[in-house]
């Protein structure tokens, strides 16, 4: 017997004499012989629970975690204050143990959470509409590009190289089905090139994707680029985090026309790259051509309110090969967190917390220089910053790992002109101590006097 | 309008919190000292105030009006809703593997990547593929990814007219929909009298441009698809490639593997037989595993263990690129590898067997009361039609809304398309027999009542917190999103 598994030996027969059969290998009759597999399984023998537990416990006490380390990492990933109520919500089995929303009159509470959840990213992101979630940024930010590529009937996607890296690797992944054209912008001081995003717009031309704040930590100049992107039909996608437009102006307020990103910055564990939670926002002239569920309001026979799936026309299980997108599960259970997380920090929490990012990095970036440690972009950041450091950023970095701290993002790894620069990050989690304490050993190792290996050298946070 | 439950927007009040951050320890400076005022928010967004206690009661109510799998037997044909074991939530939640950023040195993240090594080389004996991406985030994640494998496999090939995707008149809405987006044509396959892929039929939509065939095996009728080994022999001949969803892989763990039927490729979704909970709609996982030949076309990076260490390997020339930021749903995976470590080979042996039996059992207990479309074994799964119920005016909805009186998760309905008034039941295997007969019985009685009582079915649900709701209003006047009065 096993725990998860009820089925007695007296069920056994009980059910075997009800089917007809003798033995249950009768029921797997009809595999062919040639097909079949016999025999078990050449994977590990099963363990117990608890020496599972310990098993695994150990390979997790492997990883270096951000709980016990002082992470200056971010590059689309960030270490964010988690309101402990999150985790409790999320644990409600009757949320996660559900299936999609199929049946609404028991599934009313996942149905307005996700629609309280569209709510909040139409109210961060200053669009009409928002659906239920997509995977994460990266791929959302694709399907953005379909879209308008779709909508305009243009093949000609223009990216702007401050968005994500791996986000325009997904971008790239997908325009490769579709036959899209995909086309790079330039960067001019850590934004994208104005002159030459103009150079490249044409008729032929279905989007601009830029990222704000972007990859570098910048402030896209959205109100400048957004008449350029508007030229012809094309359409304006901005990749965003959410929890910066708290305090930034709203890509909707610039004209916008689809919004996408990940919300990982409200209440989503960094776990590894995944799962996030994607959103996808736009106006209510592409509502019906949107990707993903979309949750409504309605009334039942009793005129109480309640709500549904809907506008489930443009999706695969109803349109098949003539849906807007191939997506089906999404990242529900991360729109619960995220929206429990938004309401937690509700209309001030939002804001102060994304303005101690700007403050925070603001301080990072007057010690850093104070510290003769130059900074690259001097433009108006959110909470990233780009670095030089004179030296391999990776041997840096080993030698921050042996005083706990786990230093910032090699950019040399995405782009070969940008060795020896650093992206960092700085949230509302990194102390006036953690970022003193970073500059110091930075300021050491860049100067060559800390490269040394102190191994079981400690410092205090 | 009735408001029965408040939006968190209503309960809201100027002034109240839920948030503790911390203390400002920097200068407090202005923001509009080092941002331009044209990119200062002006207006804050509307997000609710509320206390803690106030937005648990939120939440807690909510999920009062919310059925789960542990509220309740949830028999979702080909969504496989089995039991959520809770040690995987708990091994997720490790500080090791919930707090770990995925641009850290692989140095610093030995143990997620061996997890990750070793969970690829337990999928690919399963099954018996040659190598396993993880990084798809969920089932039609994969179905794409596995697509554009293959489109890339024949453009390597300078084979560039590969245009179709054969899918039979049974398959997930998400197949022809993943074929679009991954830029074939889908082309339908009928299925024969037996339930199963017309072979003449397959034989006759088979040209030098199909780029694949794809397949669930058992298919969405719950049904092997006995004449598998041909069905691929066709498809190979012809130089294509066999797709294997894996959403029915529940049937056949220890029994038959798509790497031995034949299948070039296969997507599984964790999220089902690997107990990943389905979360409402999400978050999955959707790894795809190859044969040999299509090997180096898979996503970059792929964790590889070199001497004692592990790596991520970006070097793959002609990789279709990456379908995903980072390397998955990395917390997904993680519950799937605790799971499959629960039950080693013996347990995922059992797994199939009481999976099948369970839906046989029910197969035949419910003939007599219901049409049963395909007379014969099924495997974890199979279908009833609500036709000889619908003649007395009570359709298939009914039935499904009838159930949810009695506190069941009605089956999948009005799928697969090819049977009429169709009813998709899928048991698993972690339900007891007590809960089947229970439901069984439910069944009958409903189907009494059709006979008897029609009414009391065709108005269901009557104890559900709303009743059916006005879905065409909710279509034709959208409201998406709540707006201050």
């Amino acid at each position: 017997m096993h725990r998860y598994l009820p089925m007695t030996e007296q069920d056994r027969q009980e059910m075997l004499k009800a089917v007809g059969v003798s033995s249950v290998d009768e029921l797997f009759s009809d595999i062919p012989e040639n097909v079949r597999f016999n025999g078990l399984l050449n994977i590990k023998k099963a363990k117990s629970e608890s020496d599972l537990l310990q098993e695994l416990s150990g390979l997790a006490n492997k990883n270096a975690n951000l709980r016990e380390y002082v992470s200056f990492l971010g590059a689309g990933v960030y270490d964010h204050y988690l309101p402990t109520v999150v985790d409790h919500v999320i644990s409600r089995s009757e949320f996660y143990t559900a299936y999609t929303p199929y049946q609404p009159e028991i599934s009313q509470g996942e149905l307005q959470a996700i629609f309280e959840f569209q709510t909040m990213i139409c109210e961060l992101t200053g669009m009409d509409v928002a659906n239920s979630s997509m995977y994460d940024g990266g791929t959302s930010l694709a399907e953005a590009t379909t879209l308008a590529a779709g909508h305009t009937g243009k093949k000609r996607i223009l990216v702007s190289k401050a968005v994500h890296p791996q986000s325009r690797e997904v971008i790239l992944s997908y325009a490769k089905g579709q036959h899209l054209e995909v086309v790079e912008i330039g960067l001019k001081d850590g934004k994208t090139d104005i002159e030459e995003l103009k150079n490249e717009m044409n008729d032929t031309v279905a989007c601009v994707v830029v990222q704000y704040p972007n990859f570098y930590g910048q402030i896209e100049a959205l109100d400048e680029i957004e008449p350029i992107a508007h030229t012809g039909k094309s359409l304006f996608v901005v990749s965003s985090n959410p929890l910066a437009l708290a305090a930034l102006t709203p890509p909707g307020e610039f004209g916008a026309d689809i919004v996408a990103g990940d919300a990982q910055t409200f209440g989503i564990p960094t776990q590894f790259g995944g799962p996030h939670c994607g959103y996808f926002a736009t106006t209510t002239k592409l509502m019906r051509k949107m990707p993903g569920r979309l949750v409504g309001q309605t009334v039942d026979g009793e005129g109480r309110r309640g709500f549904v799936l809907t506008l489930q026309a443009r999706e695969q299980h109803i349109r098949r090969d003539k849906a807007t997108s191939n997506i089906c599960s999404n990242q529900a259970l991360n729109a619960l967190a995220a929206s429990v997380a938004m309401t937690a920090l509700g209309k001030y929490g939002a804001v102060e917390m994304a303005t101690q990012n700007i403050q925070r990095t603001q301080y990072m970036k007057k010690k850093l220089t104070q510290s003769g440690i130059s900074v690259v972009f001097d433009g108006a950041a959110f909470n990233e910053l780009v670095i030089d450091v004179k030296q391999n950023v990776s041997e840096i970095n080993k030698e921050l790992f042996t005083k706990k701290i786990i230093g910032g993002y090699d950019l040399a790894k995405v782009e070969p002109a940008m060795e020896n620069h650093m992206l960092i990050a700085v949230t509302e989690l990194r102390s006036k101590q953690h970022i003193d304490t970073f500059v110091e050993e930075l300021a050491l190792l860049v100067d060559g006097k800390g490269m040394q290996h102190a191994e079981g050298s400690t410092v205090s946070f | 309008m009735l408001k029965d439950q408040p939006l968190v927007f209503e309960m809201s009040k100027e002034g109240r919190i839920a948030y503790s951050l911390p203390v400002m320890d920097v200068e407090d400076i202005n923001i509009e000292d080092v941002i331009p005022a044209t990119y200062i928010r002006k207006e804050k967004a509307n997000l609710p105030e509320v206390s803690e206690l106030d937005l648990m009661r939120h939440y807690t109510a909510l999920s009062k009006r919310n059925h789960g799998l542990d509220s309740g037997f949830y028999p979702l044909g080909s969504c496989t809703m089995k039991y959520n074991p809770k040690i995987n939530e708990a091994v997720a939640r490790f500080p090791g593997f919930a707090h770990i950023h995925p641009l850290q040195d692989t140095y610093t993240v030995q143990g997620a990547l061996e997890l990750m090594h070793e969970l690829q080389q337990e999928l690919k004996e399963i099954t018996g593929m040659d190598e396993v991406t993880l990084q798809p985030a969920a089932g039609a994640h994969g179905e794409w990814t596995g697509l554009m494998i293959i489109r890339a496999y024949h453009e390597s090939r300078g084979d560039f007219n590969r245009t179709k995707v054969i899918v039979p008149d049974s398959a997930h809405g998400t197949n022809p929909a993943s074929a679009t987006v991954a830029g074939f044509e889908t082309i339908t396959v009928k299925s024969n009298e037996k339930g199963l892929v017309d072979l003449d039929d397959l034989r006759r939509v088979v040209d030098e441009n199909v780029a694949a065939l794809m397949l669930t095996n058992p298919n969405t009728l719950g049904l092997f698809e006995e004449d598998i080994y041909e069905i691929s022999e066709i498809i190979h001949a012809a130089g294509g490639k066999v797709y294997y969803d894996g959403a029915n892989l529940n049937a056949v763990l220890s029994k038959a593997r798509p790497g031995d039927m034949g299948f070039d490729v296969v997507h599984l979704n964790l999220h089902k037989t690997f107990t990943g909970p389905h979360g409402g709609g999400g978050p999955g996982s959707g790894p795809v595993g190859v044969k040999a030949d299509l090997i180096p076309y898979l996503p970059a990076p792929i964790v590889e263990k070199v001497g004692d260490e592990y790596v991520l390997n970006s070097d793959r020339p002609e990789t279709i690129g990456r379908v995903k930021p980072f390397y998955g749903n990395f917390g997904i995976n993680v519950r799937a590898y605790t799971y499959i470590r629960s039950m080693g080979p013996e347990g995922l042996k059992q797994v199939t067997e009481d999976a099948v039996l369970n839906a046989n059992y029910m197969m035949r207990r419910l003939e007599p009361h219901f049409d049963l479309p395909f007379d014969r074994h099924c495997k974890h799964e199979f279908v009833l039609s609500g036709k000889r119920q619908k003649k007395l005016g009570v359709r298939t909805l009914d039935i499904a809304k009838r159930l949810l009186d009695f506190g069941y998760h009605p089956p999948t309905i009005y799928f697969p398309l090819n049977v009429e008034e169709c009813i998709m039941i899928e048991p698993t295997e972690t339900e007891s027999k007590e809960t089947l007969d229970s439901f069984i019985d439910t069944m009958i009685a409903i189907a009494k009542e059709a006979e008897e009582n029609p009414e009391i079915v065709q108005e269901a649900p009557h104890t559900t917190v709303v009743s059916r709701l006005d879905e065409t209003l909710a279509a034709r006047k959208p409201v998406l999103r709540y707006q201050k009065a």
